[in-house]
């Protein structure tokens, strides 16, 4: 088990014929994930060659899900039309979607990621993150697929680089999944969600959680592992540094006043039991004394 | 990014919410001639600062003639409001008012929606509201696929408990906010107050709107605000660029790829400087972003090391796309673009895609102000000594 990708995962490429997608679409053949078809408005009939096999590309999603029977997609296609590219993905009944743009306007994400749960059958992943990886199994997105194999550990994170980071300081562990759940202030996936699916993956033994300056996302995060969350959690914060008022990279990075403080992140994890390193080396050490506990 | 006042109200009387007249000056003289177009018995002279708190802070005051409206110009024109220099004042109609309400609607993280936020006691300081009388700020979401349509603003001022004689007028009004909202991208449109007059009508007397930068792409309109930010120097150099820049005031530069790997980074800077005599903290933020370049490196050294405070270099890259090898020629070719000017020392850690052949690279070209470094913490670490007194 892992969460929402295994060996069964066909994915569809959203933007597969552009220079980003077609990198990164071959990235994620080599990693071993199963894509099956691109889709590019216009681009229909061709087909690109990744491995032995050719990857058709199609008009729309519906014609790549028709012809394929793909169950998830991921999204490279420039911001201003990544609504456009979500909208038509859920529409087509995918169970996942994976949006790794960034840059998108707020407004349009609220709106798909509100469309996604109106129909309740899609689960939407970013915008502006790097995706998710089952090592060994699958990857959809840019994680780098040969930073740490399968093991113990699941991993939320909304930045990308501390997903690589925190994946390496852990390579000798390895994971079941990653999930970079993106540094927007609005995402079609919590860290709630995450937390959710790893208490009930099976193979997953111990979470490490990354989070980040801005919103409440952690301390709602916190709240919800006090109640519903058995394993062992063990959490990151990145800005501490952060001045209030600066976008920090990332456009949900934000301190404003006095909320969305690293430090009032930190206490509300602390209060519920959950252990927060200072560094990701700490962190890293930290997961493995819960797994130590762990026997 | 955040308007001046008059920038909302601009923006506002574009989109038919009422309004009183106003013009931005900023000069005295500039004041008085706009108080003279105005041309009613009182005009209001307001401190443009992107900051709460001015009232108290003596940047609004009335005044009775044009030539009243310059001197109160003078006096609030270079003041300093909580860090914010006022270079600008509005000079607008004054108002006869009844009642003082308050609304806003914005982003709300985390529903993923928005939130429209509305109360019969407007004109304070809202924060203080929401704490002492929570009771009397009602909140209630709105749809991101519907917007606030005349349904949800008749439920807000029933709510609210606005008087039923007013509640269609406040209610066309908070449409029409809610329609400013969502044709400019904003993530924040507040009223406070919104006023009713002695005779009945419904006014917008102050106004803050925020926009999602992440909309630029098709509001070719918002480039006359850029002027107007008061971004530091380097920040705007970097802006052009293309890079993710932030000015802080310490004196370690720290470079690295990805919003999250730098600010670890300078959380990591900051607590190794803790221990050390001058507590070195670090120079800046920035990010060089996925995929990054020789070149976009180059000029990401090139910013840092134009900031006179800086005592030494940070770079932190972990290569997920980014290619260390292209960090280390970015490195090589900014020492050799920069010559004599670069003269402060550099600490690297590297890993990821690539990194035998960055660290390879490093060791060849044997730059004497390139230090390598095994892990991100023990680069921290070495650069904070470096800075330290």
């Amino acid at each position: 088990m892992s969460v929402w990708l295994d060996l069964n995962s066909k994915v569809i490429v959203q933007g597969m014929t552009g220079s980003e997608g077609h990198k990164h679409t071959q990235r994620m053949v080599d990693a071993g994930t199963r894509v099956v078809a691109g889709v590019t408005p216009g681009k229909g009939g061709q087909s690109i060659r990744f491995e032995e096999d050719p990857v058709p590309v199609f008009n729309t999603v519906a014609e790549a899900v028709a012809a394929t029977g793909a169950n998830t997609s991921v999204i490279f296609v420039p911001a201003p039309h990544t609504k456009a590219a979500a909208l038509e993905a859920i529409d087509a009944g995918l169970d996942l979607v994976v949006v790794i743009t960034e840059g998108v306007a707020v407004a349009d994400t609220a709106e798909f990621v509100a469309h996604a749960r109106r129909t309740g059958h899609t689960r939407v992943i970013g915008p502006n993150c790097p995706g998710l990886i089952s090592p060994g199994k699958s990857n959809v997105g840019i994680i780098p697929p040969n930073i740490a194999g399968h093991g113990p550990i699941g991993l939320i994170s909304k930045s990308g680089t501390l997903t690589y980071q925190m994946m390496f300081e852990l390579r000798d562990l390895g994971f079941s999944s990653a999930v970079g759940i993106g540094g927007d202030p609005v995402n079609g996936t919590s860290h709630i969600d995450v937390l959710a699916a790893f208490e009930a993956d099976p193979e997953t033994r111990a979470i490490v959680l990354i989070g980040e300056i801005g919103g409440d996302a952690e301390e709602r995060a916190a709240a919800y592992i006090a109640e519903h969350v058995t394993k062992p959690v063990v959490a990151y914060v990145a800005g501490f540094t952060a001045p209030v008022g600066k976008t920090m990279g990332h456009a949900g990075a934000i301190v404003t006043g006095s909320a969305g403080t690293a430090a009032a992140k930190k206490a509300a994890f602390e209060a519920v039991g959950v252990r927060v390193g200072h560094t990701p080396s700490e962190t890293a050490n930290l997961v493995r004394q819960v797994v130590a506990e762990l026997g | 990014m955040d308007l001046f006042e008059y920038q909302a109200r601009d923006l506002f009387e574009a989109g038919g919410v009422p309004v009183l007249p106003g013009r931005v000056a900023s000069t005295p003289e500039q004041a008085a001639a706009a108080a003279a177009e105005i041309a009613t018995p009182v005009v209001v002279v307001k401190a443009q600062v992107k900051t709460g708190g001015r009232g108290k802070a003596g940047g609004v005051k009335l005044a009775r003639s044009p030539q009243e409206a310059g001197e109160r110009a003078a006096e609030i024109l270079g003041l300093d409001i909580r860090g914010h220099q006022v270079h600008q004042v509005m000079v607008a109609a004054g108002a006869d008012i009844a009642e003082e309400y308050y609304f806003s609607l914005l982003l709300d993280r985390s529903s993923g929606g928005y939130l429209a936020m509305c109360s019969r006691e407007g004109g304070m300081d809202i924060e203080t509201l929401a704490v002492e009388r929570p009771e009397a700020l009602i909140r209630t979401p709105v749809d991101p696929l519907v917007g606030l349509d005349a349904a949800t603003a008749a439920q807000i001022v029933a709510d609210a408990g606005f008087d039923e004689a007013d509640r269609p007028a406040i209610a066309d009004v908070l449409v029409t906010l809610g329609r400013v909202y969502a044709d400019n991208d904003a993530t924040l449109v507040e009223v406070n107050p919104l006023v009713k007059t002695g005779d009945g009508a419904i006014i917008a007397l102050d106004g803050k709107i925020t926009l999602d930068d992440n909309a630029a792409f098709r509001h070719p309109e918002w480039e006359q605000y850029a002027e107007s930010s008061d971004a530091d120097p380097l920040e705007v150099r970097a802006k052009a660029k293309g890079l993710n820049y932030v000015k802080l005031d310490g004196t370690v530069g720290v470079i690295g790829n990805g919003a999250g790997l730098v600010m670890s980074t300078l959380d990591v800077v900051a607590a190794a400087g803790a221990e050390l005599p001058g507590q070195p903290r670090p120079a800046n933020f920035l990010d060089i972003g996925g995929g990054a370049s020789a070149s976009v490196m180059a000029d990401g050294l090139e910013i840092i090391l134009a900031d006179p405070q800086v005592r030494v270099v940070l770079v932190n890259v972990f290569g997920g796309i980014t290619a260390c090898s292209e960090v280390a020629k970015g490195i090589s070719d900014a020492l050799a673009m920069l010559g004599d000017k670069a003269s402060k020392p550099i600490v690297v850690r590297l890993d990821g895609n690539a990194v035998e052949i960055g660290r390879h690279l490093l060791i060849e070209a044997a730059h004497p102000l390139v230090e390598l470094a095994d892990t991100m913490d023990a680069a921290a670490r070495r650069a904070a000594e470096l800075a330290a007194d």
